[in-house]
């Protein structure tokens, strides 16, 4: 211990641009720049990724080196003299930007990240109005892979920067997009080169989240939203997710970690939709359902000693952290939840119960989404997401999609007043606003299941459970002594529920294996696909790093904080549509419209 | 006749005892000290082509701290023109080893390996046998250094060092960014000395002979010998020892046709040197450097095709990563292609000299750098060529 608290203590000085630093020891160049405020241009690098030093825009000259090394690959050195900015250095960074632009397939103005492509901001800055090489775009035989529902890869725009491929490996654990191939023919591929949705690919949307050019994005459905809009004979209804309102202002020149959830509902209306209501309405009712899923589990096996009962229990509201079990893990699909993701618990009520009190027939009504996420467009997709006789949600759309049509309809979003959710499906507590982050369904749960089974709130100080808020990066662990219960819970009095919390499908994979090799004996985990949970989902504004994610974690608990009803039973939409439409939790109706089924999928 | 000459020598190949493993033995009993003493007192440099001091090599990964490190030698001979490992690992297998394993002494090492060209995969059954029976000799006495072998799949950038350690640890085989150094974070991220089938033989002899002896061959830079591949239109092609540092003029009066253009010089990725300098080159770390090749061109020769060819080489052979090689290479190639067809000035050629520049400076490992020294001197030396 003694040795690594020296080490980390040791202090580099350099000097750069003529200014010297003082940085600790095994910080690159790049962060010694960045220290000074030099901004040294970077494609490859991403803060959340192992260093690549693959692209080389990042160059810096170093006195008396024979080459130019690539600043975020290279430790600072004693001594070490940089120039950021040198003769040698703006030339061979214009070569490598003019390189790339020359294998790249550059029609910016058909190009969905036009205006926000990085690559380009690296061309503008440089001047690259004359092209210095040749066109390779013809050489090359690019593909184009548009068969999934959720994510488009255009070969022809990737500059191999390989974020994707280390996203993809690292964060996720999942290994869908590799390298193929080498030299002039090396390409960003997949198993056999098979299309994305034929592939162990999750939908998550992380790569596209980080991918510096248009070569990873989402498919949009954004003309199919406006055309609905503009049908006169459509009732268009539109739900947002939780972690939207703390991130959408992102996409729309705020800073990170604004509330803007009266915005985005002014802007949803006078975008047209005829109703703006808010899926966290259905993660209260998915808490009920999910709660009482569990309790009934833990009863099978505490008290009826059912040796068949799949426990621990899994969240299922992650469309991505499905569909990786379903490929990974398939003979723990047993052990997910059978509830429905909160957005499709409200599609299918969409198209039953809120047109039953509209009066308004289910085959008009368009069901649109804001998602924070990719995967969700691959979800309501599925087959079996029709239980109210039609697709359930008919187009779901990402932060940054909704992000383009306020700026399309010409909004001044930042202006804009405040308005509420209308009303029906639009009710939310607390407890709903926090399944945007990591811990938050765990979180929101135990609120409501402690109370149920005990009667009393759980004792945590202002309901805030600590000890299962997650964080990225760990898989957190946490366990709650149930004690005086109810007479009816009598098989749980003393029981430590034990839960665990992960998020980022590479711990959620390191959890599982636990699980399978019987190290861990959880009764309930929570597990989100992306890191930091959906505030970090994959159709989130771009850029993302840690920072960005925690500012946007802080807001979304300072909502929680400030919403009048904070757990999810509470909810009075909740309690009237049990009453007036699904009788009880796990009902019959409950079944057919908001539990589903999971199907195997092969790893290739 | 004789005093124009080159100076053969016998080192590598030569028999040097008639008792197995006895240089190995004897040198087990040294000191470690007194062996980088002798080894840095030989000068002895690199056979690979880079020309690192070996001691200097030896003595970092030695100071490196670790319970684990490594010895591997680097028989991924791929640099186009080269084939001397090949003879060497057929003919003298046991004086790589023996390098080897007084490496393996030196750092602290208790595992060695081979990485063997895919290509080479005809010497396995030989290489084998003979690596079996060194295995039982080191066991017999007491020397805890097993030697494997590892198969390369046919990459040319598996012979650069770091992409070497990753093909070896199953992964693609791509270039690390450096640092660190092998000597600190070699293969499973350990410290590892990697050189070359050569170059661990050097050593043995070295061990053998004496660092005097073996200085008074070469020149004050490039000491000893060298085991040359010569190639292309020479009447005598094969494999020569030649002492090192001798000019190329009268290399080419040795192995040359009589109508000798152009030498390239350490194979594509080397240099070219065309008739008006022989006389002016050294074959050394003091001149133009080379892992072994030496590829002699007649004026029947289009340098034009030559040098389209090593460019078509390294756009194959470039593992992809990096920008300045992937693209790079690909607009030498196709520049050149555009001149030749007049689709581009001749002006151009400036441009491309100049991408070949960044290249050399900004590409992440020595393949990428090192093509501009072929293209350039190519382009610098027969500009009309590439032009008519």
């Amino acid at each position: 211990m003694k040795n690594t608290k020296k080490e980390t203590e040791k202090k580099i000085n350099l000097t750069i641009d003529g200014i010297e630093v003082c940085v600790d020891e095994g910080t690159t160049i790049l962060d010694a720049a960045r220290k000074l405020n030099i901004h040294i241009p970077t494609l490859c690098y991403h803060e959340d990724l192992c260093v690549a030093g693959n692209c080389r825009v990042c160059i810096v000259e170093q006195e008396k080196a024979k080459s130019l090394p690539a600043s975020c690959a290279t430790p600072a050195s004693e001594g070490m003299v940089i120039h950021t900015n040198s003769m040698k250095v703006r030339l061979a960074r214009k070569h490598i930007v003019e390189l790339l632009l020359s294998e790249h397939h550059a029609d910016c103005t058909k190009c969905y990240k036009n205006g926000i492509c990085e690559l380009q901001g690296l061309a503008s800055q440089m001047l690259t109005g004359d092209h210095m090489f040749l066109d390779l775009v013809p050489d090359h035989n690019y593909t184009i892979d548009m068969f999934n529902t959720a994510i488009i890869k255009d070969d022809s725009r990737c500059i191999r920067c390989q974020r994707c491929v280390r996203t993809c490996e690292e964060l996720q654990g999942v290994s869908a997009l590799g390298v193929a191939y080498r030299g002039n023919h090396m390409k960003i591929s997949t198993f056999f080169e098979h299309p994305l949705f034929e592939v162990v690919c999750t939908n998550c949307g992380q790569c596209v989240n980080r991918c510096p050019t248009g070569a990873l994005i989402e498919r949009n459905y954004i003309d199919q939203v406006w055309d609905a809009i503009y049908d006169p004979t459509k009732h268009v209804v539109v739900q947002t997710a939780p972690a939207v309102r703390i991130a959408l202002g992102e996409a729309l020149g705020m800073p990170p970690g604004k509330i803007v959830t009266g915005k985005m509902v002014t802007a949803l209306k006078r975008l047209g939709f005829n109703a703006v209501l808010d899926t966290d309405f259905t993660a209260d009712l998915t808490i009920i359902e999910e709660g009482n899923e569990l309790l009934t589990r833990l009863k099978k096996a505490l008290l009826d000693k059912d040796p068949n009962v799949s426990l621990p229990m899994f969240t299922s509201c992650s469309p991505g952290w499905i569909k990786f079990i379903e490929h990974t893990f398939p003979e723990f699909l047993g052990n997910l939840s059978t509830c429905k993701s909160p957005q499709q618990m409200f599609g299918a009520l969409v198209k039953t119960y809120y047109a039953q009190k509209r009066k308004l027939d289910a085959k008009n009504i368009v069901s649109v989404s804001i998602m924070p996420c990719t995967a969700k467009k691959f979800e309501a997709n599925r087959p079996e997401m029709r239980s109210s006789g039609y697709k359930d949600v008919d187009f779901v759309l990402t932060t940054r999609e909704l992000g383009i049509m306020i700026k399309q309809a010409g909004l001044d979003f930042e202006a804009l007043p405040e308005e509420h959710f209308d009303s029906l499906m639009g009710s939310s507590t607390g407890a709903a606003v926090i399944f945007g982050t990591t811990g938050g369904v765990m979180e929101a749960a135990l609120r409501t299941v402690y109370e149920v089974v005990t009667g009393r709130e759980i004792p945590f100080e202002g309901l805030n459970i600590t000890p299962v808020r997650g964080t990225e990066g760990e898989v957190r662990e946490a366990s709650l002594k149930i004690e005086k219960v109810k007479p009816e819970w009598k098989f749980l009095e003393g029981v430590e529920v034990k839960c665990a919390v992960a998020n980022g499908l590479a711990h959620a994979k390191k959890v599982m294996q636990d699980v399978k090799d019987g190290k861990a004996n959880y009764h309930f985990i929570e597990i989100m696909a992306c890191p930091g949970g959906c505030l970090g989902g994959g159709g989130q504004p771009i850029p993302t790093n840690k920072d960005i994610r925690t500012k946007r974690k802080q807001a979304i608990y300072e909502e929680d904080l400030g919403m009048p009803i904070r757990k999810s039973h509470e909810n009075p939409e909740v309690q009237l549509i049990y009453k007036e439409f699904l009788g009880g939790p796990l009902g019959h109706k409950s079944h057919e419209l908001l539990h589903t089924h999971y199907t195997p999928r092969k790893r290739y | 006749m004789s005093d124009t000459k080159l100076k053969r020598v016998d080192l590598i190949f030569g028999e040097y005892s008639n008792v197995k493993y006895k240089v190995l033995a004897d040198t087990l009993k040294r000191t470690n000290e007194e062996i980088l003493e002798d080894l840095l007192e030989s000068g002895l440099r690199g056979r690979g082509g880079a020309g690192f001091p070996t001691a200097m090599k030896w003595k970092f990964t030695a100071q490196t701290p670790g319970e684990e490190k490594y010895v591997i030698c680097n028989a991924d001979e791929g640099e186009p023109g080269t084939f001397k490992d090949r003879e060497i690992l057929s003919r003298v297998p046991r004086k790589v080893f023996s390098g080897m394993a007084i490496c393996g002494k030196v750092i602290g090492a208790k595992q060695g390996f081979i990485y063997l060209r895919g290509e080479y995969k005809f010497l396995l059954p030989e290489l084998i046998k003979e690596l079996d029976g060194y295995n039982e000799f080191a066991k017999s006495i007491g020397l805890d250094f097993p030697i494997g072998i590892r198969l390369g799949s046919g990459a040319y950038i598996c012979g650069e060092e770091s992409a070497l350690f990753e093909s070896m640890e199953g992964k693609r085989g791509e270039p690390r960014n450096k640092p660190p150094y092998p000597t600190t974070s070699g293969y499973l991220g350990k410290p590892t000395v990697i050189n070359n089938v050569e170059t661990f033989v050097n050593v043995l002899m070295i061990m053998r002979l004496g660092s005097t002896q073996f200085k008074l061959l070469g020149t004050s830079d490039s000491r000893g010998s060298k085991v040359f591949s010569v190639s292309g239109d020479t009447p005598i092609p094969g494999i020569y020892e030649l002492e090192l540092g001798m000019p190329l003029d009268r290399f080419v009066d040795e192995f040359g046709d009589g109508d000798t253009k152009a030498v390239q010089v350490g194979g594509a990725s080397g240099f070219c040197v065309p008739r008006k300098k022989f006389k002016d080159t050294v074959i050394g770390f003091e001149g133009v450097p080379t892992g072994g090749s030496m590829m002699l061109f007649n004026s029947s020769r289009s340098m034009y095709n030559v040098l389209h060819n090593y460019l078509e080489f390294f756009e194959e052979e470039s593992c992809g990563q990096c920008t300045p090689c992937r693209v790079g290479c690909q607009q030498l190639r196709k520049g050149i292609e555009a001149v030749k067809k007049s689709e581009k000035k001749s002006l151009y050629l400036d441009q491309l000299l100049k991408l070949s520049e960044s290249m050399k400076l900004t590409a992440k490992c020595g393949l990428g750098q090192s093509v501009a020294n072929s293209f350039s001197s190519i382009v610098n030396n027969f500009k009309e060529e590439m032009i008519y």
